[in-house]
């Protein structure tokens, strides 16, 4: 039972279960799944499928997080793939036809990569700390986005994009699909391959990593790298769902959800052992948090109260002036019952006479 | 008996005066910098259109970015300690629509601001107990206090309200000229606020405490100095500037409107490495910081000016904000070497 | 070895005065071990009195406990006769006892004066008044003798400087106690004069002055009083003028206890002629400031010895040699070509590889398992792609754990939770599981308990037989005689001379390697 609560992942499901089971208590629908023209609706559907983006985009986050940096910028880039995606549709002839969404997605992604390679540049050939490395993109990146879509919202109709974040495939979420897709291709490379490994060691040591010929600075670079990939293909997700390119709404904020994310499913922000399953169970916690937020009635552009409650109590409890504020309590009591002990040294403190 | 045969020794040479000048203030060279930005574009500007530097726009400058210039001192002092306010913005779109609803509600407005005033202190100083006493990295701080003024400014009013109050709107409304150049109280306390951010940087032992934590704050500690307390007061102090912000914002807009600030803070923080401050602390200078603000404004009024779309001043402010960034980690890196 | 050494002499005149400060009975543990054992320690007024002894001795652990960053666990402090206890440094500054540290613990971004006078400075209605406090700066510095510009900022300055800065911050207050740690490391000849003038200037003053330095000249040079630490433990109290230069070093390294083992040699140590070529050699080899125009040759089969005093170059020589830090001239030669070794990696695709003698900080990832840290090396040589089958990483470590009885023997274990001897081990498996040509282990059994030393050593003496190339730093003699076929000995970060180890014994060693650079010094009783 010990090995069980000591297992990493142990709280962050617990507290999964626990926020499932509080909604389905206050809402009996809540768990409930109906089926209609073969496709499956529900709340925890819609969980799953709106958790996409900040799936994506946390995934990186973690890998990011793991080098002992951050990526403030993923926010940014989401807003420059959307608008990328989206101008290349409007500005094609058919925005109706498979070619040109097939296209627009490959423009956006690659553009995306770029971003995050650029990021990974600063990071690790320059040695920028990645705050100010990421920031950078964060202050300029909407701007591009609003220069692409010319100052505009830019809307298109085209149901092959649409489909990417509203389709079904085999009654589940397409998005899901995508989720679940990019949740197995991390996973994999990070543990199939000694990526994950190589890369705690780099986010534990560097200094020992270097000795012992890890190449730290690839690894950092694709670390980014892939955070923009992904970020980007939250944005053409983003995008899809809204149907618009909306430069300075998208992915606002994601970066603190994604953090918190990861730092729920127990990867610490210092960096090194990182866990792509804990990072899944996070963004579900999240996403089932803010439905029990929208659930309650609270307006959603509220939300980011509860949030924060939860970023402060999180990392409050990972603190560790507070494990040292709870240890000497608790020690205080047990102290009290070593007094009268003898001495563990058998010399007496020598006096020496001035 | 012997005349002095001697010749009187010649005053420090040119060579000297500089090596001494550059010993006791190197650290003004990137707010010189900042000046020579601003002087560049001010004459390119002028050239260009012709009637750029003529009273009447450069009074505007102020005007329309007082609040950025009260933004970027309180930034200035955090950054200077080698943290960061991510929250400045959402506090004060917060602060904002709060005096706006107090206002609304019938609140005098000598009761409205102090309230904002504190509630805009108050999340400071829960950002600064967070870094200073749990540990947490500043980004992180400011981004749960970012979030937490997001949500309470929403929590406030759902949509934008308009302030009657003639207290409030009497620091945009009212005019002082002189010949072509006018000035409003808001303006007036901008410069107010710089003083003050002035003097305390270079005149108090606060000041030079707050330098001191950006050199190596291990060692501030070991001399004495009042870190922890001086750590927490320089959130509360962007805090109190963000709440202030907020109030010359609601003035400036006639009302309070929760989506304010969006991004505002990474244009106070561009606008402070703009202005000479190094990100990683222990240098730098409130003067710089208003110099950073007048290079954003004169950005923004030649963007406008040019037709062409506003987005670009983000990005062109992005892209200064790299070079000063690339620029400062290579003149690091090549100190260290040196070492 | 007979108690704790006290002279009762000074120059014939019998020791009357008080200690201005004394430590008795000091002791500090961390978890089992002792940092210091029952320690006695006393400074008199207007002396300098130098602390010795080699890394690990506990001299720092003295100095912080001294200066209240440490608590004593047992024993007691008095100041000026009374029974003192420092809580914080702040505290032991307010009562006169002050430390000016290695990495000098200013603020190098504000001037002179604030750095002196900050914390104190003369204010006006809260204001600062910048006058005032330039002109204290500049009365203090001209106490020294000093001409430093007070509005000047700190980094401006060399390092001999900023530690003339911190003395006088120190003195601005008045100081009974100041305590140099390492302060002429980084300073050139013309720079230690200075700051030893200053020195004097302070005992003048009466001051007491706690130097710490593993420089024998200057010790000898500015020294009244000599105490000498080793193991945390005390080994005595010295006049400079009754203890020879090599008394002293025998005294900081010591011998270890007696009847370990026979001499756990190479073949061939018994036949220098018949070691294998040389695969790796250095010529020149300099890295500023540690090591400058050494030559180097290490042959296959041979353990080369690398013998000498703490800042004798010996972890600068190694990391030069082996890719870790830059060179600043010389050749390096691999196996016949000239070698550009620019990285750590760049050497390990060459079978050169480096054990670090700071084991935490540059050696073991802690929180990965033995098993990660075994394949660590091996697996970022074949790069990210071709991960090691896990079948393959489980019987690498296996092996590895029984062939060199890494205890306990659970592959999974975080290795930060390993002790000290069974780290190294894991260490050398992971540099051994390269199949390496030259393997360079700087300081490895340090720290490490008796019976592990002696399994590390006979595993060296072993690898060099089957072939390897090995260089064995060490800062105890015996051990470097044990293993090595040739010593190579170095003082003052050069390379002096290259022996064979048969031609040695501990005291011939000892004597080179505290031999002073300056022949005169050696007329000294």
């Amino acid at each position: 039972m010990k090995k069980l609560v000591r297992h990493r992942l142990f709280w962050p499901i617990t507290a999964l279960i626990t926020l499932i089971v509080i909604n389905t208590a206050a809402r009996p629908q809540f768990i409930s799944i109906t089926v209609r023209d073969g496709e499956l609706y529900g709340a925890l559907i819609d969980i799953l499928r709106n958790s996409a983006p900040l799936m994506l985009v946390a995934l990186g986050m973690t890998i990011v997080i793991a080098t002992r940096g951050i990526d403030l910028s993923v926010g940014a880039i989401m807003a420059v793939s959307g608008a990328v995606a989206l101008t290349v549709i409007d500005t094609s002839g058919a925005p109706g036809s498979l070619g040109t969404v097939f296209v627009a997605l490959v423009v956006a992604l690659l553009v995306s990569l770029v971003l995050g390679s650029w990021n990974g540049l600063l990071v690790s050939v320059l040695g920028i700390q990645p705050i100010i490395a990421t920031l950078v993109l964060m202050l300029a990146g909407r701007g591009v986005a609003l220069l692409i879509t010319g100052g505009f919202i830019t809307t298109v109709t085209s149901a092959p994009y649409k489909f990417i974040a509203t389709g079904y495939v085999v009654g589940l979420p397409f998005a899901l699909f995508i989720s679940a897709v990019a949740i197995a291709v991390i996973a994999l490379v990070e543990r199939r391959t000694a990526l994950g490994m190589l890369t705690e060691a780099v986010g534990i040591n560097p200094a020992a990593s270097r000795l012992a010929g890890v190449r730290a600075k690839g690894i950092v670079f694709g670390a980014y790298a892939t955070s923009g990939l992904l970020a980007g293909m939250a944005g053409v997700l983003y995008s899809s769902n809204i149907m618009a390119a909306d430069a300075n709404a998208t992915g606002l904020y994601i970066e603190l959800y994604a953090i918190l994310a990861v730092v729920l499913g127990g990867t610490s922000l210092m960096g090194g052992t990182f866990t792509i399953a804990g990072t899944v169970v996070g963004v579900f916690t999240i996403q089932t948090l803010e439905s029990t937020i929208l659930f309650l009635g609270v307006p959603s552009a509220q939300a980011p109260v509860f949030f924060a409650i939860v970023v402060i109590v999180v990392v409050l409890v990972q603190s560790p002036r507070l494990h040292r504020l709870a240890r000497r309590l608790l020690s205080r009591r047990s102290r009290d019952d070593d007094a009268g002990r003898p001495a563990s040294q058998t010399k007496t403190p020598v006096e020496v006479a001035s | 008996m012997t005349a002095d045969v001697r010749t009187a020794p010649a005053g420090p040479s040119i060579r000297e005066r500089y090596d001494v000048f550059m010993s006791r203030h190197a650290s003004l060279m990137p707010t010189f910098a900042a000046v020579a930005i601003l002087l560049v574009l001010l004459i390119s500007a002028q050239f260009a259109f012709g009637n750029f530097i003529a009273p009447r726009n450069l009074s505007a400058l102020l005007l329309n970015n007082a609040y950025l210039v009260i933004l970027a001192v309180g930034m200035t002092f955090v950054i200077l300690t080698g943290g960061i306010d991510l929250s400045v913005g959402s506090v004060m779109a917060f602060t904002g629509i709060l005096c706006a609803k107090l206002l609304a509600d019938g609140i005098p407005a000598i009761v409205a601001v102090p309230a904002m005033l504190l509630s805009g202190a108050a999340i400071g100083l829960l950002i600064g107990v967070l870094v200073q006493y749990f540990d947490v990295q500043p980004f992180i701080a400011s981004l749960a206090g970012l979030f937490l003024a997001r949500g309470l400014a929403f929590v406030v009013s759902l949509s934008s309200i308009r302030v009657e109050d003639p207290a409030v709107l009497w620091l945009q409304r009212t005019r002082l000229t002189v010949g072509d150049w006018y000035l409003t109280p808001t303006g007036i306390l901008a410069l107010l606020v710089v003083a003050a951010g002035v003097y305390v940087a270079q005149w108090t032992r606060f000041g030079r405490t707050i330098y001191a934590i950006g050199g190596n704050e291990q060692s501030a500690r070991l001399m004495g100095l009042p870190v922890a307390r001086t750590k927490v007061l320089v959130y509360v102090i962007c805090g109190l500037c963000s709440g202030l912000a907020g109030l010359v914002l609601t003035a400036y807009s006639g009302a309070g409107y929760p989506l304010n600030g969006v991004g505002t803070e990474l244009d106070a923080i561009a606008a402070v490495v703009i202005g000479g401050t190094i990100l990683t602390g222990g240098s730098g200078y409130v003067l710089g910081s208003l110099v950073g603000v007048l290079v954003y404004g004169v950005i923004k009024t030649i963007i406008a000016f040019q037709g062409a779309e506003p987005s670009w001043t983000r990005i062109i402010i992005g892209a200064l904000l790299l070079l000063f960034i690339v620029v400062q980690r290579v003149i690091v890196a090549r100190s260290e070497r040196r070492r | 070895m007979t108690g704790p050494h006290r002279p009762s002499r000074n120059n014939g005149v019998m020791d009357e005065r008080r200690p201005l400060m004394e430590l008795s009975g000091a002791t500090v543990r961390f978890g089992a071990e002792a940092a210091l054992d029952d320690v006695a320690f006393r400074v008199f007024p207007g002396e300098v009195h130098s602390l010795m002894g080699e890394n690990g001795a506990g001299k720092s652990t003295l100095i912080k406990a001294l200066t209240g960053a440490l608590q004593l666990d047992r024993g007691r402090i008095t100041l000026e006769g009374v029974a003192v206890r420092f809580r914080t440094p702040a505290e032991a500054q307010r009562a006169g006892v002050s430390t000016v540290y290695q990495e000098i613990d200013l603020l190098p971004n504000l001037t002179v004066a604030e750095n002196i006078c900050l914390g104190r400075e003369p204010r006006r209605m809260g204001t600062i008044d910048w006058r005032s406090m330039r002109r204290r700066a500049q009365d203090v510095l001209a106490g020294l003798g000093l001409t430093i510009d007070p509005a000047s900022v700190l980094a401006h300055h060399s390092l001999a400087v900023q530690q003339l800065v911190a003395i006088a911050r120190a003195i601005s207050v008045d100081v009974k106690v100041l305590v140099l740690d390492e302060p002429t490391s980084s300073l050139d000849v013309d720079e230690v004069a200075e700051l030893f003038r200053v020195v004097r200037e302070l005992k003048e003053r009466g001051v007491a002055v706690v130097f710490i330095s593993h420089f024998l000249d200057q010790v000898y040079e500015i020294s009244d009083r000599i105490t000498v630490l080793r193991g945390g433990r005390l080994i005595g109290e010295y006049l400079p003028g009754e203890l020879l230069r090599i008394d002293l070093v025998e005294k900081m390294l010591g011998r270890s206890a007696a009847g370990i083992g026979a001499r756990t040699r190479t073949s061939a140590a018994d036949d220098p002629d018949a070691s294998g070529p040389v695969y790796l050699s250095g010529r020149g080899v300099t890295a500023t400031p540690g090591i400058a125009d050494a030559d180097v040759d290490l042959h296959e089969g041979e353990v080369l010895g690398v013998a000498g005093l703490l800042g004798s170059g010996r972890t600068e020589l190694a990391r030069a040699l082996t890719g870790i830090d830059r060179l600043n001239g010389g050749i390096l030669t691999v196996a016949g070509a000239d070698g550009e070794l620019r990285s750590p990696r760049r050497a390990i695709s060459l079978g050169v590889v480096y054990s670090s003698e700071n084991r935490r900080a540059e050696g073991i990832i802690s929180d990965l398992s033995v098993q990660e840290n075994i394949t660590l090396a091996l697996q970022a040589e074949r790069g990210v792609l071709r991960r090691m089958p896990a079948k393959r990483q489980r019987e690498l470590a296996l092996s590895w754990i029984d062939a060199l009885d890494i205890r306990p023997a659970d592959p999974d274990r975080p290795a930060g939770t390993l002790s000290g001897g069974n780290q190294q081990k894991v260490l050398l498996a992971r540099l051994l599981a390269l199949s390496p040509r030259v393997l360079v282990l700087d300081e490895p059994t340090r720290g490490i308990d008796v019976g592990a030393k002696v399994e590390i050593q006979n595993l060296v003496a072993e690898l060099a037989d089957n072939g390897l190339s090995v260089m064995f730093i060490s800062a105890e003699l015996e051990e470097v005689l044990r293993v090595a076929s040739r010593v190579a000995i170095l003082r003052a970060g050069r390379v002096v001379e290259t022996l064979p180890a048969e031609a040695l014994t501990v005291d011939s060693l000892l004597a080179l390697v505290a031999q002073a650079e300056d022949p005169d010094d050696e007329a000294r009783p």
